[in-house]
């Protein structure tokens, strides 16, 4: 095993559990425990629970912390009330996307907590730092101090709450609460990956152990990253790398509603305001085959002359929707909803069409 | 430790082929469909397709990964395994069972190259 593979505090329990492991982002995680789609089916009807350890927590404060943010963030924090969270990106100036992300209005006037992906969390510290020079904050990589689980499901409300001994009834979609575990601080926020109502829960490597062991306990099916992958894919959602980069803005992405144009200023917004003005060359669509082939990522969208338009960034044979569907990146004239393309797999090409990305009819409690 | 056949024989890339004449019959061993995990399609080729010794002749498919099949030997594609159209698991289920496709050969000395069940437990593991 590649010995520059970080783990979570988790690793152990996946370990013990017979997971099938495989590096990730630069950590050790579990693709799966039992098979993909039991997983999948367990999130989609019941609750299941995902270690998130390995994602990044970063701390702003300070006097300029929401000025700080906004500088850095498309969306735009102005408007959140304590206890409420954004999801949007950070882009470099050309318009290209650095990271997408959660971030946390904390309680405490002044303080925001950002919520990054795993592979891009020295990346995204580094960025910050450059780009604070004259804003009077604080910024903290605090990701190894913090363990993280993800309970998804329709049945999470009942057992987190259950669990941790809350009423979380109250507690509504993109919000989250403080709480203490083994008097630390711990986070709860309705927020996931999946498509499907449920939680995450930060808290202390220690205590997301123990929440773990608890959970699985009380019936909750441990789900690896391979159906991590799966139901954030039907639920439409990007995945950094794939269908966000350093060369796909979010406007390429079809993320635009995430980006506030009417902000003063924000790092990449010249960029995008022109990509919107101008058009992009490039749209991510869904495309959907009438075949049980699955279009992988970096297959070829063609058309029936054969000319190469595209390229899918993932796809799979939807375990909830039983089609083989996909996101590709393609030439923005093929992009209106309807239009035919093919998709060449292997030394085959099958007949498709673009459809809505969001293959999957989510279920979030708003 | 995955189950190998001792009567067949096996390539590299984890097909075995089982000989009748002139005729040899194409699976996947039981460690390559380990490997694979639960397999959701098969895309395998038709009847009267030619295939050809170390090139691809299809894939299966799991949720996650494809795996592309190579075809141990050359010739004709004079059957196909049409049961796992519908049925992919049954190679999970029963490797040596599910057979994929069946190739007339039209060079009975490329099986020579093939491996051995004992050669091929060295690769398997």
């Amino acid at each position: 095993m590649d010995n520059q593979l970080k783990t979570t505090c988790l690793h152990g329990e996946h370990v013990a559990l017979g997971a099938k492991m495989s590096p990730f982002a630069g950590f050790d995680m579990p693709i799966q425990y039992s098979n993909i789609t039991a997983e999948h089916n367990a999130v989609r009807n019941a609750a299941g629970i995902f270690d998130v350890s390995h994602m990044g927590e970063i701390f702003i404060n300070g006097p300029q912390a929401t000025e700080f943010v906004n500088h850095i963030f498309t969306n735009d924090v102005r408007t959140l009330v304590p206890g409420q969270i954004l999801y949007g990106m950070m882009l470099y100036p050309d318009g290209g996307t650095v990271d997408d992300l959660l971030v946390y209005k904390e309680f405490a006037p002044d303080a925001y907590l950002l919520v990054v992906n795993a592979a891009n969390i020295d990346k995204d510290y580094e960025w910050m730092l450059r780009n604070a020079e004259g804003y009077e904050v604080g910024i903290l990589n605090d990701s190894d101090n913090w363990g993280q689980v993800a309970v998804q499901g329709p049945g999470s409300e009942a057992v987190v709450s259950k669990v941790l001994g809350m009423d979380l009834s109250g507690l509504v979609f993109y919000h989250f609460e403080d709480f203490e575990l083994y008097g630390k601080r711990a986070i709860i926020s309705r927020t996931g990956y999946t498509g499907e109502d449920g939680f995450e829960i930060y808290a202390t490597p220690e205590a997301i152990v123990d929440l773990w062991k608890t959970f699985l306990a009380a019936g909750v099916v441990p789900c690896g990253l391979g159906c991590r992958d799966t139901l954030r894919f039907e639920a439409g959602l990007p995945l950094y790398g794939d269908e966000l980069s350093a060369d796909i803005s979010p406007v390429m992405a079809g993320l635009s509603m995430f980006c506030k144009l009417d902000k003063e200023e924000f790092i990449g917004k010249e960029a995008l305001v022109k990509q919107k003005a101008e058009g992009v060359a490039r749209k991510l669509v869904g495309i959907e085959i009438a075949d049980r082939a699955i279009p992988r990522a970096g297959y070829p969208v063609v058309l029936d002359d054969g000319t190469e338009v595209g390229v899918v960034t993932t796809g799979y044979h939807s375990i909830s929707l039983d089609k083989s569907i996909c996101f590709a990146l393609v030439d923005a004239a093929y992009a209106p909803l309807g239009t035919p393309l093919n998709i060449q797999i292997r030394h085959k090409v099958f007949p498709g069409v673009t459809v809505k990305k969001r293959f999957y009819q989510t279920n979030y409690k708003k | 430790m995955s189950k190998i056949l001792d009567e067949l024989l096996y390539s590299e890339s984890h097909e075995w082929v089982k000989v009748d004449g002139n005729i040899a019959i194409i699976g996947v061993s039981d460690f390559a469909q380990e490997e694979m995990g639960d397999i959701t399609y098969v895309d395998a080729p038709a009847e009267g397709d030619t295939v050809a010794k170390g090139e691809d002749f299809g894939a299966l498919e799991s949720v996650k990964a494809s795996s592309e099949l190579y075809s141990p030997v050359s010739g004709n594609v004079v059957a196909v395994n049409e049961e796992l159209e519908d049925k992919p698991e049954l190679i999970n289920e029963d490797p040596y069972g599910a057979w994929i496709i069946k190739v007339e050969m039209s060079d009975k000395s490329e099986l020579d190259t093939l491996l051995s069940a004992a050669a091929y437990a060295e690769i398997a593991q």
